[in-house]
C-alpha cells in the first residue's frame, strides 16, 4: 500500500514540472516589462533598471530563469507580491482557510440534501416527486452561479433581511483573533456571545450558491446508482428476508450506491475551486478565489502565478488522495493504476 | 413486372434512415424536444437580431434610464423589458446577447471538435512518444481548474471576446482529445480495423474514414453539452470583467454592470441571468436526449 502511494506520488512529478513550465511561460507572455510595471510611470536611471533586472534575475538566459524559478518553488518560495510585498505563500495560506471553510460547508450542504433527495427519487421512480427533482437537478446543473448568488442576495438578504449581504462575520460587533483561520472555530474559541451564530449566518448564502451545482450532480448520481443497486439480487434477498424497506434501502442498498457518489465528490474539488472564485467575488468572501481575481486587477503577476500554481498543486494532491482512498474503500480497483 | 416490384417493395419496408431513427428515439424524450424548441427559438432570434430587436443594443435613451419593464408601474411598451443603467433597451441587449453567447458556444465547440479529433486520433495512431506528449499536455491542462486556467489565459492575453474564446477552448479541448483517443483506441483492436490495415489502407484514410465515424456518437454528445458549458464559462469570465468588454451586450458582462442596481432595480439583474439559465438548460436537455438517442448503452436512468 505504501509503495502504491509512493508510485502514485512519483507519477505526479511530471505534471508538477509541466505546471511550473505553464505558469512560467504564461507570465513571460504578459505584455509589458515586469520591471517597468514595478518601477511605475516615473522612469528611472539605466543603472537602476539594470540593477532591478539583476535582482529579478531577468538578465539571465531564459532556461536559467526557469531552473531558478523551479528551484525556488521546490524550496517553497512562490515569489513576493508586487503590491503588498508579502510572500505569496504566506498570503495564500492566510486566505486559504476561508476558502476551505466555504467549500467544505458547500459540499456538506450538497451531500446532506443531495443523497436523501436522490435516494427518494430512485425509490419513487417515475413519480411526481422524481420528475420534479430531476427537472430541478437539470436547472441546478445549468445554473450560472454568479447570477444565483445575486438573486439570493436580492431576495434573502435585501428584501427579507434574513442574512447578511457579504463577508464572514460582523466586524463591528465581534472582534477576535483568527487563531485557525476557520471563522466557525475561531468564533467559538473567542467565547463572544452570538459570534458563532453570526458567522453561520454569513456562511449560509455562499454555501448554498457554491453547493448548488454539486447538489444537482450528487442528487442525479445518487438516483441513478441507487436505481442500479435496487435491481441487484442481494437487495431482493434482503427484501425477501422480510427486512423493513427502510433497512433495505438505508442499510443494504445505499452503502453500495454511494461508491460512485464518493468519487463524484472527490473529483469535484477542482470545480469547487472554480466556483469559489465566483462565489467569493459575489459575497466579498476573503478567500483565495477573490484574492486571485483582485491580483489580476492589480497586475500583481507573482501573486497570480503563485496562486494558480498553489491551487493546481492542491487539486492534484487532493485528487491523488481521493484515488488512494477510493482504493481503500473499494478493494476491487486497488493496484490497477 | 412493375406491379411485382411494387408488391415486394411494400412487403419489405426499407430500413429507416439513421437520421430518422435518431429522431424517432430523440422525440420520445419530451424534455429534449422542449429544449430543442426553445433553443431553436433563441437561435432564430439571435440570427435575425436586427429584425427582431426593437432598438439598437447600444443606443442610450437618456430620458428613460432604468425604466421598469412593461408589467411594473411606469413601464411602457417602448421598452418591454425596461432599460439598464445607461438607458439602453434591455430586450434588445438580451437579443443581441444571445448572438454573442451562441457565437462563443458554437465557435468553442467547432474549434475544440476539430482540434480534438486531430490531436486525439494522432495520439491514438502514433508512437508512444507522441501519444505520451499529447496525453500529458492534456492531463496538465485538466489539472488546473477550468475557470482558473481561463482566468490565467485571459489575464495574460488581455480581456476581449476573442481571448475569451481562446481561453474557453483551451479549457475544454482536453476532454475532446481524451474522448477521441479513448474511443479510437477501443476501435483499433477490432477486426474491421485489422482488415482495413491488411488490405493496405493508408494511415490517414484509416484514421479519418475507417475509425472516426465509429467514434462520433460520444463526441457529438460531448459537443452538444460542451456548448452549454462554454456559454456558462464565457459568461462567468464576462461577469468577472475578464470576458467581452463593454459595450458588447454579453450576458455575463451585463450582469456585472447590473450589480450596483441590486437594491433599486432588480429586473436589470434578473433578466440577463435568466437568459443564460434558459439557454443552458435547453442545450443540456437537448444534449441529454441526444445522448440517450445516440447511445443505447448510456441509457437514461
Amino acid at each position: 500500500m505504501f509503495l502504491y502511494i509512493l508510485k502514485r506520488l512519483a507519477l505526479t512529478v511530471p505534471t508538477f514540472i509541466a505546471l511550473m513550465f505553464l505558469t512560467f511561460i504564461a507570465i513571460r507572455l504578459v505584455p509589458g516589462d515586469p520591471v517597468e510595471v514595478r518601477v511605475g510611470e516615473r522612469g528611472i536611471s539605466p543603472e537602476r533598471l539594470a540593477q532591478f533586472r539583476a535582482e529579478l534575475g531577468l538578465d539571465q538566459p531564459v532556461w536559467k530563469q526557469f531552473i531558478d524559478y523551479a528551484w525556488n518553488l521546490v524550496r517553497g518560495d512562490f515569489g513576493t507580491s508586487i503590491v503588498t510585498n508579502e510572500k505569496v505563500l504566506t498570503e495564500f495560506f492566510t486566505l486559504f482557510p476561508a476558502t476551505v471553510e466555504l467549500a467544505f460547508a458547500a459540499m456538506l450542504f450538497a451531500v446532506c440534501i443531495g443523497v436523501p433527495a436522490g435516494t427518494i427519487a430512485a425509490v419513487k421512480r417515475g413519480s411526481w416527486y422524481d420528475q420534479t427533482l430531476m427537472g430541478l437537478s437539470v436547472t441546478g446543473f445549468s445554473m450560472p452561479i454568479f447570477w444565483w448568488g445575486l438573486l439570493l442576495i436580492m431576495l434573502v438578504a435585501e428584501r427579507w433581511g434574513l442574512t447578511p449581504v457579504s463577508g464572514r462575520v460582523d466586524l463591528i460587533k465581534y472582534f477576535y483573533d483568527a487563531k485557525t483561520g476557520f471563522m466557525l472555530i475561531d468564533s467559538l474559541l473567542s467565547g463572544q456571545k452570538g459570534a458563532f451564530w453570526d458567522a453561520v449566518h454569513h456562511l449560509i448564502l455562499p454555501m448554498i450558491v457554491l453547493g448548488t451545482v454539486p447538489l444537482a450532480t450528487i442528487a442525479r448520481m445518487t438516483r441513478s446508482s441507487m436505481l442500479e443497486v435496487l435491481s441487484e439480487d442481494y437487495v431482493r434477498t434482503a427484501r425477501a428476508k422480510g427486512l423493513s424497506p427502510f433497512r433495505v434501502i438505508g442499510l443494504h442498498a445505499l452503502r453500495n450506491a454511494l461508491i460512485p457518489v464518493v468519487t463524484v465528490i472527490g473529483l469535484s474539488v477542482g470545480s469547487m475551486m472554480a466556483g469559489a472564485v465566483l462565489t467569493e467575488t459575489i459575497f466579498s468572501w476573503p478567500g483565495v478565489g477573490k484574492w486571485l481575481i483582485e491580483s489580476i486587477g492589480r497586475r500583481d503577476y507573482p501573486a497570480l502565478q503563485g496562486g494558480v500554481m498553489l491551487i493546481s498543486a492542491i487539486i492534484i494532491l487532493v485528487n491523488l488522495a481521493v484515488d488512494v482512498l477510493y482504493g481503500v474503500i473499494n478493494p476491487r480497483i486497488r493496484h490497477d493504476g | 413486372m412493375t406491379a411485382e416490384t411494387a408488391s415486394t417493395a411494400s412487403a419489405v419496408p426499407a430500413a429507416p434512415s439513421p437520421l430518422r431513427q435518431l429522431w424517432a428515439s430523440f422525440s420520445e424524450n419530451k424534455g429534449a424536444v422542449g429544449g430543442l424548441a426553445v433553443l431553436s427559438l433563441i437561435a432564430l432570434v439571435a440570427l435575425f437580431a436586427e429584425l427582431v430587436a426593437p432598438h439598437s443594443p447600444l443606443e442610450q435613451f437618456r430620458e428613460a434610464v432604468k425604466a421598469p419593464p412593461v408589467w411594473e408601474d411606469g413601464g411602457t411598451w417602448k421598452f418591454v423589458l425596461g432599460t439598464d443603467g445607461l438607458g439602453r433597451d434591455m430586450l434588445s441587449r438580451l437579443i443581441y446577447g444571445a448572438r454573442v453567447s451562441l457565437f462563443i458556444g458554437l465557435t468553442v465547440m467547432c474549434v475544440s471538435f476539430v482540434l480534438g479529433v486531430v490531436l486525439g486520433l494522432t495520439a491514438a495512431f502514433s508512437s508512444t512518444l507522441v501519444d505520451t506528449l499529447i496525453t500529458r499536455t492534456m492531463d496538465l491542462l485538466m489539472a488546473v481548474p477550468g475557470l482558473v486556467l481561463a482566468i490565467l489565459i485571459v489575464a495574460v492575453l488581455g480581456p476581449s471576446l476573442t481571448n475569451t474564446i481562446v481561453a474557453v477552448t483551451v479549457v475544454f479541448l482536453p476532454r475532446y482529445v481524451r474522448l477521441v483517443r479513448a474511443s479510437a483506441m477501443a476501435e483499433l483492436s477490432k477486426d474491421y480495423v485489422t482488415a482495413a490495415r491488411v488490405i493496405g489502407v493508408s494511415k490517414l484514410r484509416l484514421m479519418f474514414i475507417t475509425v472516426l465515424p465509429n467514434c462520433l456518437a460520444p463526441l457529438i454528445v460531448q459537443s452538444a453539452l460542451g456548448v452549454s458549458e462554454a456559454i456558462l464559462e464565457a459568461a462567468a469570465l464576462g461577469f468577472l470583467g475578464l470576458g467581452a468588454q463593454p459595450p458588447v451586450p454579453e450576458w455575463g458582462a451585463m450582469l456585472a454592470d447590473a450589480r450596483e442596481f441590486i437594491r433599486s432595480n432588480p429586473w436589470i439583474v434578473t433578466l440577463p441571468g435568466l437568459a443564460i439559465l434558459v439557454t443552458v438548460v435547453s442545450i443540456n436537455l437537448m444534449g441529454d436526449g441526444l445522448r440517450d438517442a445516440l447511445d443505447p448503452k448510456m441509457q437514461r436512468s
